[in-house]
């Protein structure tokens, strides 16, 4: 659906996206990953035809950004990092706005004006002026604003930013249950967003790429092993950590046991072991046939954050940068 | 042209969901008439005072009323035109509505001339209140309408080329207030180059004052209609439109 080759944004003082591959497949939810100032807006920007490329091709939908933007415009919904809003206008009519700019008119307009405020939740507020609404509404509205003439692409640049956690939430299931309908890239630089909603990723630092992969192979590219946490109680008094430690190690197939934490007559283990290897029952069954409380068990996941840092190496001096060369961007 | 319509009713749109629109015409009507009540009060008392010399009517409505009339809502165009324009791009970029309008399959030339348009409608708003003046002057006078007409059309020309350069200078700028007040000079400079012309006769004097607009608004409020002024007004219109055209395509190679 998207094609990127070696796409390049050069300013006159720094290069903002440098030779950039990648490709998104049709009905993907890709996750658009990188630091402040990693050259996410401009790669997003380059896509929806706002500026064109210093060097590289894109291509969306099978049409280039440089050649046929008018066919590349019809077919992508674009959500900038701060929505589009007309504040004099009322939700409807700028929605009608929208849609006759992206080609719409007469009935079918009505009739999609009408979809997107129920499908985002904004149909309570149609009537409202925009300039009246809250935060949240307006992210909504500019969701609904880029899904207005059905496009194949959607592209959306933060879209959780500046939201409070339940809104967060909110807009996250939104765009998830747009996927399939829509090829959707979403910025951001909030790694757990990720994790939720994307399957595929592309991450990007200083305007190279780092990585692109679907989330579950980058969770397991971090970790060649496989690891649990485990809670272990006593019943009666003080819990021997050591007589604890030494009995899990001898588990079959548990390579590490580290000891994590000491709470009173519970203790908390990291037991690490290889990939596929661990049997869990053998490892509870030992606890409590030694006369111990098994208080928890859960797999301990490789949380992107650490596939990240892996990733994108040093990640304090990448930000300065990266922070510094969004100031000069904008 | 369908899409030039949907800008164009969006920036009306705007205008009027604003004081701005109201504002301008309330303050054009009042001063308008405040001319008009001036300048027929003077007429006719000086067409009393001949009438008692003896003299008879020489006195022409067109000439002694239309004509000053005409140049003066002119000149209170000229303060009316750069709040008018100010907004038009500079607004857009500052809240980032650009990005959706430039990222929409319409051409850039769609959304120039549907914004100028639009700028130039609410201005020929302005000039019909000013109309209602006149129905006195038919009324209860006898004026000739076709010279009336014609400084009108000429009032038109004259702001479609000030709102197209009006319109350039808010793609400069973020700020409205830099696009009003940067306006505001050009349209003045514009209107005072005239008078190098005054006491210069080389050549160029001559050329600045053919730059003026003083020189080309003469000959339509006197009502008549010289082609050699109207095409400077549409040509200063069309080099408005076009910087407009290449700034707004430069700012996305810049931004």
């Amino acid at each position: 659906m998207i094609t990127v080759k070696e796409l390049t944004k050069r300013y006159a003082r720094n290069t903002a996206v440098d030779h950039i591959s990648f490709e998104i497949q049709k009905g993907q939810i890709v996750g658009f990953l990188g630091p402040n100032g990693a050259g996410k807006t401009t790669t997003m920007r380059m896509l929806t035809c706002f500026m064109p490329p210093t060097a590289g091709s894109a291509t969306v939908a099978g049409f280039d950004v440089l050649e046929e933007p008018m066919e590349v415009k019809k077919r992508i919904g674009y959500l900038p990092e701060t929505p589009p809003l007309y504040p004099e206008m009322r939700t409807g009519e700028y929605l009608e706005f929208v849609g006759r700019l992206k080609g719409l008119s007469g009935t079918e307009l009505s009739k999609r004006v009408d979809y997107v405020c129920e499908r985002c939740s904004v149909a309570e507020v149609r009537e409202k002026l925009i300039s009246k609404l809250s935060k949240g509404y307006r992210q909504r509205i500019g969701l609904a604003q880029a899904i207005i003439h059905n496009p194949d692409v959607l592209i959306l640049d933060e879209p959780t930013a500046g939201l409070d956690p339940k809104q967060i939430n909110e807009t996250r299931d939104l765009i998830k249950s747009l996927a399939g309908d829509h090829t959707i890239i979403l910025s951001t630089h909030i790694l757990p967003e990720v994790e939720q909603t994307c399957e595929q990723v592309i991450i990007i630092g200083k305007g190279k790429l780092i990585a692109t992969d679907s989330v579950s192979n980058l969770q397991k590219r971090a970790s060649g092993a496989e690891s649990v946490i485990v809670e272990v109680a006593s019943r009666s008094g003080e819990l021997d950590t050591a007589a604890v430690q030494t009995r899990l190690e001898m588990v079959s197939g548990v390579s590490k046991v580290l000891f994590k934490e000491k709470l009173q007559t519970r203790n908390v283990f990291e037991v690490e072991s290889g990939r596929g290897s661990l049997a869990r029952g053998d490892l509870a069954r030992a606890i409590v046939e030694a006369g111990w409380d098994l208080n928890e068990l859960r797999p301990s996941a490789v949380s992107l954050e650490e596939v990240f840092l892996q990733l994108t190496g040093n990640q304090a001096a990448a930000s300065a940068e990266g922070a510094s060369a969004k100031g000069a961007s904008k | 042209m369908r899409n030039v319509l949907t800008i164009w009713r969006k920036e009306l749109r705007s205008y009027f969901a604003s004081p701005v629109a109201y504002l301008l015409l309330t303050m054009f009507a009042i001063i308008f008439g405040f001319f008009f009540w001036n300048i027929v009060g003077y007429f006719v008392r000086e067409g009393v005072a001949s009438l008692n010399r003896g003299e008879m009517f020489p006195m022409n409505l067109n000439e002694r009323v239309v004509r000053p009339l005409l140049a003066n809502a002119g000149v209170v165009g000229l303060f009316m035109i750069p709040l008018i324009t100010m907004r038009l791009f500079a607004e857009e970029k500052r809240t980032g509505t650009i990005e959706l309008l430039v990222t929409s399959p319409i051409r850039d030339g769609e959304l120039i001339l549907g914004k100028w348009l639009a700028a130039l409608t609410l201005y020929g708003g302005l000039l019909l209140l000013t109309a209602l003046n006149f129905i006195f002057l038919f009324k209860y006078g006898n004026p000739d309408w076709k010279p009336l007409a014609i400084g009108y059309l000429g009032l038109l020309l004259q702001a479609g080329a000030m709102l197209a350069i009006g319109m350039f200078i808010s793609t400069l700028t973020k700020n409205q207030i830099i696009a009003g007040a940067a306006t505001f000079g050009v349209c003045l400079l514009l209107w005072v180059l005239g008078w190098a012309g005054g006491f210069e006769t080389a050549t160029w004097a001559q050329v600045l004052s053919y730059i003026s607009v003083t020189t080309h608004t003469e000959s339509f409020s006197k009502g008549v209609l010289d082609s050699k002024d109207a095409v400077y007004f549409v040509s200063l219109t069309f080099v408005g439109i076009f910087f407009t055209a290449r700034s707004l395509e430069s700012l996305r190679w810049r931004s």
